[in-house]
């Protein structure tokens, strides 16, 4: 992977606390497992910056290698890979994203 | 493109050959599946570890041939 889209990379999730790579915006997500995951973090209150792949081909490749991760989206807080959609809804469902958010130091809506 | 299920089955048992795999397919049309993978490799592993050794034996089919496979993975219970 080109450095500077490592460095890209590594600039967003260390510069904000909870960052979604997505396809399309959280306005309008262009695909269903993006959306379910801006959903979740809606319903959670929690504040993230969305960075949508489609716009950006050397993110959406460089992403993947980034985590390890063959799929889209991926959510990073606090510089720390989460996981993709199923990891994210599973983790919701138990309560244990609120409870990583919060040990995180990141708000969540009770 | 499509992947048959038994396809599926067949590459992770090469990676995970104690797995556990239940796979249905959620739409009838080869290309969105929900797999659940129990395996004793998986234990102590969290679970990005636990589906990142999922995608590796799909060998990079996944987010290519294999547009959806929605993953459950855990170890089997002691």
């Amino acid at each position: 992977m080109d450095m500077t889209v490592r460095d890209r990379i590594q600039h967003e999730i260390t510069d904000t606390p909870v960052v979604l790579f997505m396809k399309g915006s959280p306005v309008f997500p262009q695909c269903g497992f993006s959306a379910a995951v801006v959903q979740i973090l809606s319903q959670l209150g929690v504040k993230f910056k969305g960075i949508d792949v489609l716009s950006d081909p050397q993110i959406r490749q460089g992403i993947k290698e980034f985590s390890n991760w063959p799929t889209i989206p991926q959510l990073y807080v606090k510089g720390e890979f989460v996981g993709g959609c199923d990891i994210v809804r599973e983790m919701y469902e138990t309560g244990e994203l609120q409870q990583v958010l919060e040990e995180k130091g990141v708000p969540v809506r009770a | 493109m499509a992947m048959d299920a038994a396809m599926i089955e067949r590459l992770i048992k090469e990676s995970l050959p104690d797995a556990q795999i239940s796979i249905e397919d959620l739409r009838g049309d080869g290309d969105h599946y929900a797999a659940h993978v129990i395996s004793g490799a998986f234990r102590g592993k969290t679970r990005v570890q636990q589906h990142q050794m999922v995608y590796q034996a799909l060998r990079g089919r996944m987010g290519n041939e294999l547009h959806a496979l929605a993953l459950q993975t855990g170890a089997p219970e002691e």
